[in-house]
């Protein structure tokens, strides 16, 4: 006869070990580069934007619409700006997902958590490519310009 | 060579009112340590014991005087009791260390000396943990030597340059201060850890082992060193000074550098 005496854990947490080869694959690897990368290439764009938007010139004093509308007409400044939107976007998403995984502790609320946030980047970066892209600073609605004060004519 | 000047006999200046061997300073303590028993209580309680203890003694002879003299019932894992075998890892004033190698007379005895299981694991009583967590990840590492070249006569031998290496790394005791003080590791039990990260240097940095790609391969999922965020806990918790942190960027290093 054999007696089953009970395993001595505390029952509070079972440790599960559930771990697998499944979850191979470089996306990890992939995603922690990415990170140092668009970091630094950050940097110069951020700092190059703010430099080009307070200093030179007339500094801040001189932003409005108008100086907004003629950077963008320049594609050069649509490029800049249109990755300095998708780096940081994305390097910012990337960031908080890793801060998702550290801290909750669900499965459920980790999935949870994760679709608010890559639905929020995908409409802010597609936004915002839109709007770099399709920006007017002259609209015309039915055949009326509107008012602006900076359109000609 | 340099002639190696012989060291002078050790001398103790004694004061002159005190006669044969000096007397040690005694002071009084107050231990708060964190009891658990599952057969008694789900819950978790603190334990205040308070006791006159020398000042040449570690937090681990205040534990042994607790529990030879004053509650038999106080569960802790020790054995070697001199910082080698690395059994005695718990959290003492809130940092990762070992009793045996922590004097009283180091930590503020005006204040409670708390003393709670190293965090992480799960608790099985007072300040025994589950290890198994932690042993399972050093196991999925391979911690032992794989060569596949034809085994030689005599031993394999290593430059100076090639074992200095992975010096540091060698230095793990496997007492889990690190890994259990990884905020990682608290929240998300699947993470290898620090201490399977630091045993896998060891073997992937040896020029006598062939099987350091597997090792990376291991430590690039999801689980692995990618999850760690630089915190510094785990150099900061180990009892042998080992740069755990440095260790992990290493390899770190190695899987960028085999992928691209």
């Amino acid at each position: 006869m054999t007696a089953t005496i009970e395993s001595p854990r505390s029952g509070r947490v079972a440790p599960q070990y559930r771990r697998n080869g499944g979850s191979r694959g470089n996306f990890e690897m992939i995603a922690w580069l990415f990170m140092r990368l668009s970091g630094v290439v950050l940097v110069v764009l951020i700092f190059g934007h703010l430099f080009v938007n307070l200093m030179v010139g007339e500094g801040i004093h001189a932003i409005d619409f108008g100086f907004v509308a003629g950077k963008w007409a320049d594609p050069f400044w649509q490029f800049w700006d249109l990755a300095m939107l998708w780096l940081a976007m994305l390097h910012g998403t990337n960031g908080v997902r890793t801060i998702i995984n550290d801290y909750a502790e669900k499965t459920g609320t980790r999935r949870w958590l994760k679709t608010v946030l890559y639905a929020a980047a995908v409409v802010i970066i597609l936004l915002g490519t839109m709007v770099i892209f399709t920006f007017n600073p002259c609209p015309v609605v039915d055949g009326v310009a509107l008012p602006g004060g900076f359109c000609p004519a | 060579m340099t002639a190696e000047i012989a060291e002078p006999a050790s001398k103790v200046e004694l004061p002159a009112g005190v006669g044969g061997g000096g007397e040690i300073p005694t002071f009084d303590v107050h231990l708060r340590v964190r009891r658990y028993n599952p057969e008694v209580s789900e819950e978790a309680t603190w334990d205040d014991f308070h006791l006159t203890m020398y000042g040449t003694d570690r937090v681990l002879d205040a534990l042994h005087k607790v529990k030879w003299e004053t509650d038999g019932t106080l569960s802790f894992r020790r054995s070697c009791a001199h910082g080698v075998c690395g059994s005695d890892a718990m959290r003492i004033n809130g940092r990762n260390r070992l009793a045996c190698k922590t004097l009283l007379k180091d930590l503020d005895t005006s204040k409670p000396i708390t003393v709670e299981p190293i965090k992480g694991l799960p608790v099985e009583k007072d300040l025994i943990v589950d290890m198994e967590p932690f042993f399972q990840s050093y196991r999925e590492v391979m911690p032992f030597l794989i060569n596949k070249g034809h085994e030689p006569t005599r031993e394999r031998l290593q430059s100076a340059e090639d074992r200095e290496r992975f010096d540091d790394t060698t230095k793990c005791i496997l007492c889990a201060a690190c890994t259990s003080s990884c905020p990682v590791f608290w929240t998300d039990g699947q993470y290898f850890g620090p201490a399977a990260i630091v045993n896998a240097h060891r073997f992937i940095f040896d020029s006598r082992d062939d099987a350091g790609d597997m090792r990376l391969e291991i430590l690039n999922d999801k689980e692995g060193v990618w999850r760690c965020r630089t915190t510094f806990n785990c150099s900061e918790a180990c009892p042998r000074g080992i740069q755990v942190t440095q260790a992990i960027a290493e390899v770190k290093q190695a899987i960028l550098a085999r992928k691209i």
